[in-house]
Order: C-alpha cells, then sequence, then structure tokens
C-alpha cells in the first residue's frame, strides 16, 4: 500500500476496520433472520434480488435465496423511511441518543487485534489498530458508555414505557458490569504474571493461549463473563431493555426510521464486539486449535488464514447468540437482578479469590 | 368424590437450580429442530398437488367432441344458495348436428364475488356439464372481471370424459327405434 501516503494510513485502516465491522453487524442481522426461520422450520428472506447480480445464472438465485441481498434492502428502507419526530420528545438528547448509542459499540474495536502477521524477520506482529497495554480496561470503559444512548433514549422520548425500558437496562447493565469485570480478572492474573510481556493488551491474552485455552481451563470465568456479554449487549434472554410484551419495543419506542437503524446497528455491533472479546480471551483468538496454535505459512497467507479463523469463531459465537434467543424464555425483571447480583458477582468474587490462592500456592512450590 | 393424591413435590437438585443442564437440552432441541427439513412450499413457483374431486372454481366443461354438454336446464342457477349463476338460455337452430339437445346457454354467468365453492350446481347438475375444477386463486381489479362468462368458463374447465354420452343414444334411438321392447 505504498500509494498512499503514511499519514494517511491509520484513516485507510480505520476505515477499512469500520466497514468491515458494520458489514458484520449488517449480516448478522440477516443471520438473525435465517436462524431465526430455521430454528422455527421457516426458510427466512429469500427474496430480495438486485437487478444484475441477482439475473447471473446459478449462483444469482442461490445468492438471493440466501437472502444475501436483504441487509442492502433493510438499510436502504432505513435510510427512506419518513423521519417521524413525536412532538413530546425532548430534541437535542432524542438526536444524540442513537449516536452515543453507535459509537461506543464502534470505539471498542480500535483495541480489537484480529490476526496476526509473522514478518520477514520472523517477528510476530499482532493485527490491530492500536496495540494497547490496557486493551481489555479499554474495551470495559468504553463500551459501558453504550448504556447512556439506551438510557438517553428511553428519558428523550418522553413517555412511559421507553422510560420503563431505559431505567431497567441501565440497572442491568451496572449490574453485570461488576460480575463481567470480576469474571475476567482471574484470566489477567494468569496471562499478565510479573515478568511476562503484556499488561492487560488482548494481544497478550492470545498469545498465552497458545496452548490450552483459558476457556478450557477457567470455565467458571467464561461462564460469567459468557452470561454477562449476553446481558450487556440486551440479548434474549435478557432483554429488559425492549421487552417486546411488555414495554412495546422499550426504550425505542418512539424513533422511526434511520434512527431506529442506528439503535438496530449499535445492538449488533455489540454483539459482534462482544462475541470477539469473548472468543479473543476464553477460545483461543485466531489460535488453530488448543496445542495446535498456527499451523499456518508465515507471510502474508498466514496473517489472512488467521484472520479468516478469527472471523469463522466469531460467526460460530453470533450463531450461539441467536440459538440461545430461540430456546430461552426472557427473565423477569427481579430475576435478573437475583442473577446479577446475588449469584453471579459472589461466583465471580469466589473465582477470583480461588484463583488467587491457586496462583499463591503455584508461586511457593 | 374422586380419590386424589396429592404429589410430593421434589426440591430441585443443584444442578438444577444452576439451570444449565436444562438449558443445554433446551439448546439441543432447538438444534434438532433447526435441522430437520422444513416443508415450506415455495407458493408463486411452486403449487401444491390439489387433490381430486377438489372444489375449486366451478367451470363449464365439453365432451370428448367438443360440444356444449349445458342444456341451460338452470337447476344450477336455483338451486345456487348465493345465487352467484345467472344463465340467458338460447334454442340450439334447426339443421344442426345436435338439433335434437334442443337448448344451450346464450350466456353463462357466475359471478366469483358471490360464489362459495360449496359444489351444490356440480351436484345438481343432470348433465354433468358443471365441475369444481383445481382452480383455488382468482383475482381481478373489478367488480366485472370476477364475473365469469360462458367463453372463459368454457376456456377454464376444458374437455372432460364422457361415460354416458347421454344424447348420441338418444339420437341413435331416435333413428333406431327404441333399443328394448
Amino acid at each position: 500500500m505504498d500509494w498512499i501516503p503514511n499519514f494517511l494510513l491509520p484513516f485507510f485502516y480505520a476505515v477499512t476496520m469500520i466497514v468491515a465491522v458494520m458489514t458484520i453487524a449488517g449480516y448478522s442481522v440477516l443471520a438473525e433472520r435465517k436462524v431465526s426461520g430455521w430454528i422455527q422450520h421457516r426458510v427466512g428472506p429469500n427474496r430480495t434480488a438486485l437487478p444484475i447480480v441477482g439475473s447471473i445464472p446459478i449462483i444469482g438465485p442461490f445468492l438471493t435465496k440466501l437472502g444475501i441481498f436483504q441487509p442492502l434492502a433493510d438499510g436502504l428502507k432505513f435510510l427512506f423511511k419518513e423521519d417521524i419526530m413525536p412532538g413530546h420528545v425532548r430534541k437535542g438528547y432524542y438526536f444524540a441518543a442513537p449516536i452515543i448509542a453507535l459509537v461506543p459499540a464502534l470505539t471498542t474495536m480500535v483495541v480489537l487485534p484480529f490476526g496476526q502477521y509473522v514478518d520477514a524477520d520472523g517477528v510476530t506482529q499482532p493485527l490491530v489498530l492500536a496495540n494497547v497495554d490496557i486493551g481489555i480496561l479499554f474495551i470495559l470503559a468504553v463500551s459501558s458508555l453504550g448504556v447512556y444512548g439506551i438510557v438517553l433514549a428511553g428519558w428523550s422520548a418522553n413517555s412511559k414505557y421507553p422510560f420503563l425500558g431505559g431505567i431497567r437496562s441501565s440497572a442491568q447493565m451496572v449490574s453485570y458490569e461488576l460480575a463481567m469485570g470480576l469474571s475476567i480478572l482471574p484470566v489477567f492474573m494468569w496471562a499478565a504474571a510479573p515478568g511476562a510481556d503484556y499488561g492487560l493488551s488482548l494481544y497478550g491474552v492470545v498469545r498465552s493461549q497458545d496452548g490450552l485455552w483459558l476457556g478450557i481451563w477457567q470455565p467458571i470465568s467464561a461462564m460469567i463473563f459468557l452470561i454477562a456479554v449476553f446481558a450487556e449487549s440486551n440479548r434474549l434472554p435478557f432483554d429488559m431493555a425492549e421487552s417486546e410484551t411488555d414495554l412495546v419495543g422499550g426504550f425505542h419506542t418512539e424513533y422511526g426510521s434511520f434512527k431506529f437503524g442506528l439503535f438496530f446497528v449499535a445492538e449488533y455491533a455489540h454483539i459482534v464486539i462482544g462475541s470477539a472479546v469473548f472468543v479473543l480471551l476464553f477460545m483461543g483468538g485466531w489460535n488453530f486449535l488448543p496445542f495446535v496454535a498456527s499451523p499456518w505459512p508465515d507471510g502474508v497467507i498466514g496473517a489472512v488464514l488467521s484472520v479468516l479463523w478469527f472471523l469463522f469463531k466469531i460467526f460460530a459465537m453470533i450463531f450461539f447468540f441467536i440459538w440461545v434467543r430461540w430456546t430461552l424464555p426472557r427473565f423477569r425483571y427481579d430475576q435478573v437482578m437475583r442473577l446479577g447480583w446475588n449469584i453471579l458477582l459472589p461466583l465471580a468474587v469466589g473465582n477470583l479469590i480461588f484463583n488467587a490462592l491457586l496462583i499463591a500456592i503455584h508461586d511457593r512450590l | 368424590m374422586a380419590k386424589t393424591k396429592v404429589l410430593e413435590r421434589k426440591p430441585l437438585s443443584l444442578a438444577e437450580r444452576t439451570y444449565l443442564p436444562q438449558i443445554a437440552s433446551g439448546l439441543k432441541t432447538t438444534l434438532g429442530n433447526m435441522l430437520k427439513p422444513n416443508v415450506t412450499l415455495q407458493y408463486p413457483e411452486e403449487r401444491p398437488v390439489i387433490p381430486e374431486n377438489y372444489r375449486g372454481v366451478p367451470t363449464l366443461v365439453r365432451d370428448p367432441e367438443g360440444r356444449e354438454k349445458c342444456v341451460s336446464c338452470q337447476l344450477c342457477e336455483f338451486v345456487c344458495p348465493p345465487k352467484a349463476i345467472r344463465i340467458t338460455p338460447g334454442e340450439i337452430s334447426e339443421g344442426s348436428d345436435t338439433e335434437h339437445v334442443e337448448k344451450a346457454p346464450e350466456e353463462f354467468e357466475i359471478n366469483m364475488l358471490r360464489c362459495i365453492y360449496c359444489g351444490l350446481c356440480q351436484e345438481v347438475c343432470p348433465e354433468e356439464a358443471i365441475f369444481l375444477q383445481d382452480i383455488f386463486s382468482v383475482s381481478g381489479y373489478s367488480r366485472e372481471e370476477m364475473i365469469n362468462k360462458k367463453d372463459k368458463l368454457y376456456e377454464l374447465g376444458g374437455t372432460l370424459p364422457d361415460r354416458h354420452r347421454k344424447w348420441d343414444k338418444k339420437k341413435a334411438a331416435e333413428i333406431n327405434g327404441p333399443a328394448h321392447h
């Protein structure tokens, strides 16, 4: 990429990353509709066709049947709908809320490593926009800002159902953030031991999983983190904020057209980022299999393969999110709170203490 | 009074209280459902198999020689519960091949906005000239369009085999004299 001046390179990478994440988010909407259909013995979207691509003999109908063009139609629909603004909303906050919901979701991807590149000198380098040492702290800090979008949306809508949705989701997110943060502490206690090369960087966590993946020997951490990710991304069985049945859509009841589209994309971006973080922390990132870290060759091919393998794991996680959605009913609000405060939080603290003791014993030996 | 037995409700075991085994079995169920073949019919491209004796749109049929079977007796018009059928009877001109049938409909209208697909017209027809066949989807842009005229009815009905050949037998009997004495 010599044709791009050096100072523009970061912009180029950033734009590429945003496009990639947004595309994955868009297609996870499609995956949601398709997998939902399959689980319910339907076929899902299979009619939308592009004029020229859709009429290529065999590929066109095949792609149409898969619904590949559906996200384009969905996006265009959101874009061209009439933008209705109810008279009773607080205008400034009403406009700001979707943006505040989307921006943190997209910001977290800055520190997400997505592959590794072994250069000509045999040095392994991470593929990441910013390989900061405090990667996981950055993600925890920024992604929890996403709740402001929902709270502001619920409040600025100035009607009772969105307000209830906003209240519920803020309570839920605050509760599960604690358990989430505590659940990953043991991971970093093991991965970033004194004398290790990496601090809290996500790249270091992946490197430390050359052998056994953390999800296998830290199952309690992995489980608490997974449940917390479900709660943080407002997915079923934790979709308190939306509660289709009792809150008629919750915080985004008063939103329509592209502002609703932004919330929608933010929700799926959260799922993508959450899946990515879970894969990085517990499922070995781009490492091929436990104890088989990277069987691919050095150089560009190996880098591409590692990225593809990482993406495959993310897609598997997204599939799991959708799969759980159609398996479990929604919790009641008090059940969510009880699970968060009475079970997950003590379990995370206990897990932390247990691992601390384990490390202490390990160091004495 | 019936004897009732109160079942003891056992407390949940530890595994049940974590819900995790239950969630796993639930996931198995949904995955099993996902992998089952689905039964969706891609409707406009794929059509359902219409069973015999299906009561679709009523149509007029011709006999294997292509002659009109309806003799405009108007029984169907009288029996039709929603009064969807209107027949204008006409005469068959002298010198025609089927002169001895005497009557044929000049106009035959079935109003598909009124028709209830009951099949009484088919049941009552002494000539087996009107059949409810396999057409099940009817649409149009105006009320006039929804009234099937005689041409349309014959076009939809086509030709069906005729086991009795009633009018051929009658003609033969006229020429040869009665069959039995």
